[in-house]
């Protein structure tokens, strides 16, 4: 028996980091999963991102909990395709329950030859896949009156701008970042009256493969102050996966029920310094 | 509705206030999850409040709780202002137990007026036991934490009127506010000693700290300043379990890389 038995939570960004790990701590807790990843690459990304065979990984480590799962390859750019994937999930599993925006990219650090083309790619993804996220979903969940949880995913980028540097990439994830507290804000007020809670969560640098990758790492030599800048106040260099999902299950149960509103570190201390 | 995990086996946690209503449920929700309790309460009323204080009988009633969940907890009558008290209800409480791991600055008090008006022992009895309270409990753990070596979580519970000003309660703001920053000090000091320090901050909940002088205040002003208390979400006031679940995930280490933070249970009052 877990706390979230018979709930099904819709993912972004799920075929690996703390989408996979999001996954699987749900699933933990008794929720079927809905799931869409990109499962591609874009133009302005440096990093090797996503891939098909990790969704299926994702998939198959649900599976073997027990839990269902509906994976999707979809774009979070694209409002329609999201709609078309909650909606085959829904079909299958049905009405969602648990809405994780998740989905995003960090491109700091690689060449930017359109410094404006990499400016809007990390706003639409980062941004606008955000909004996308929660219209494909939310409506369902306003109609169907059982209440519900929705956490989107920011970062210590969504609270401050350290480290700044003029780049299309970091301007664009600190801005998308910010934007995303501005939506969990307006949403909180919007759907309160239906006992949907909505919240967010800022993590500090986290081992997944959008910080820990051969770009980022060389972006940080480069620029050693960014890297001190960065620092934690408890002694970790990096949080696990797996200390967001933590975080975020308690967030979506019935324990945080009176819970909404809310910007969420999971950063070490990071913003408290 | 809640499922209880047993995140907390082998620990031990200090709790203040523990007599009844938020501690109480705390300390019956860390034992659930496997901790031993080192309790304390003033167990009378207080001078400036205008409703019934705890009593021994509910004490002994939270000792009843957690043994009934087959943990052992050592509770003792003593006021957080008295450091001496505080101090000696560690020590005896970590000898017979243990150890210590977990710290909920719990105890508090409230009172209701116009700022102006609020009484010069009004104004003292609510900034000892809300402020200089919690400061005397971190200074009887901290050390044994410390000592011990094996990191720790400490909790202040502020409220509501730790991050926003809310009329009628200057004082009671101001303890609350001041936890704040006596908690982001601590985070920083703490952090490289793995002990974490974070607030929770609550909106109305349902238990024996009723401010009756408040809603005659309410009503009066009830077109200016009413609407501040309003919340977002459908119901308008939380039960002590659901600052409990909090207290649990911060005590556990699900919350390992979480500190400094300022977490409202909040029925979504500060959003609004």
């Amino acid at each position: 028996m877990g706390k979230l038995d018979g709930k099904v939570a819709f993912i972004t960004g799920a075929a690996r980091g703390q989408g996979r790990s999001h996954a699987i701590r749900l699933a933990q807790e008794g929720a079927d999963i809905i799931a869409v990843d990109l499962c591609g690459q874009i133009e302005t990304v440096a990093y090797p991102m996503s891939t098909p065979q990790d969704l299926a990984e994702t998939a198959r480590q649900v599976e073997a909990l027990d839990r269902r799962i509906v994976a999707t390859q979809a774009d979070t750019r694209d409002l329609s395709a999201l709609r078309a994937a909650v909606d085959a999930g829904t079909a299958e599993l049905g009405p969602v329950d648990i809405v994780l925006a998740n989905a995003g990219i960090a491109p700091q650090g690689g060449p930017e030859p359109d410094i404006e083309a990499m400016f809007r790619s990390v706003i639409e993804v980062n941004l606008i896949g955000v909004w996308n996220t929660v219209m494909a979903a939310v409506p369902a969940m306003i109609e169907r009156n059982q209440g519900g949880a929705v956490v989107l995913t920011s970062s210590t980028q969504g609270l401050r701008g350290t480290g700044g540097d003029g780049s299309g990439a970091s301007s664009g994830y600190a801005a998308s970042k910010h934007g995303v507290v501005g939506l969990m804000r307006t949403f909180a007020n919007w759907l309160a009256p239906h006992s949907i809670r909505v919240n967010s969560v800022h993590p500090t640098g986290v081992n997944t493969p959008m910080i820990v990758n051969d770009v980022m790492t060389s972006y940080l030599n480069d620029h050693p102050g960014v890297g001190d800048a960065m620092q934690n106040l408890l002694p970790v260099p990096m949080i696990e996966a797996v200390d967001v999902s933590n975080a975020i299950a308690y967030l979506v149960s019935d324990d945080a029920r009176y819970v909404t509103g809310v910007t969420f570190p999971v950063d070490a201390g990071f913003t408290a310094r | 509705m809640t499922t209880v995990a047993r995140r907390l086996q082998g620990k031990v946690a200090f709790i203040t206030g523990a007599a009844r209503g938020q501690g109480r449920a705390e300390a019956v929700r860390l034992a659930a999850e496997g901790a031993d309790i080192i309790a304390i309460d003033l167990c009378r009323s207080a001078e400036s409040t205008h409703y019934a204080g705890s009593t021994p009988a509910d004490l002994a009633e939270t000792v009843r709780l957690v043994e009934a969940q087959d943990r052992r907890i050592i509770a003792t009558q003593a006021d957080v202002r008295d450091f001496d008290a505080v101090s000696s209800a560690v020590r005896d409480g970590v000898a017979a137990l243990g150890r210590l791991d977990i710290v909920v600055a719990n105890a508090g008090i409230c009172s209701a007026a116009m700022s102006w008006e609020i009484g010069i022992e009004q104004w003292q009895e609510t900034l000892d036991t809300n402020l200089t309270g919690v400061f005397h409990t971190a200074k009887a753990t901290v050390p044994v934490l410390l000592e011990q070596g094996t990191g720790g979580s400490v909790i202040f519970t502020s409220s509501v009127a730790g991050l926003r000003g809310l009329p009628f309660l200057g004082h009671y703001a101001a303890s609350k506010h001041g936890v704040v920053g006596l908690a982001k000090s601590m985070a920083n000091e703490l952090g490289q000693h793995n002990i974490r320090v974070n607030t929770l901050h609550p909106h109305g909940v349902a238990t024996g700290m009723t401010v009756n002088d408040m809603q005659p205040l309410i009503e009066q002003y009830a077109d200016t300043l009413g609407p501040i208390f309003m919340g977002t979400l459908p119901d308008q006031v939380s039960q002590p379990e659901d600052i409990a679940n909090a207290v649990a995930w911060l005590a556990s280490d699900e919350s390992r890389h979480v500190t400094g933070v300022q977490l409202p249970v909040d029925l979504g009052t500060l959003i609004r």
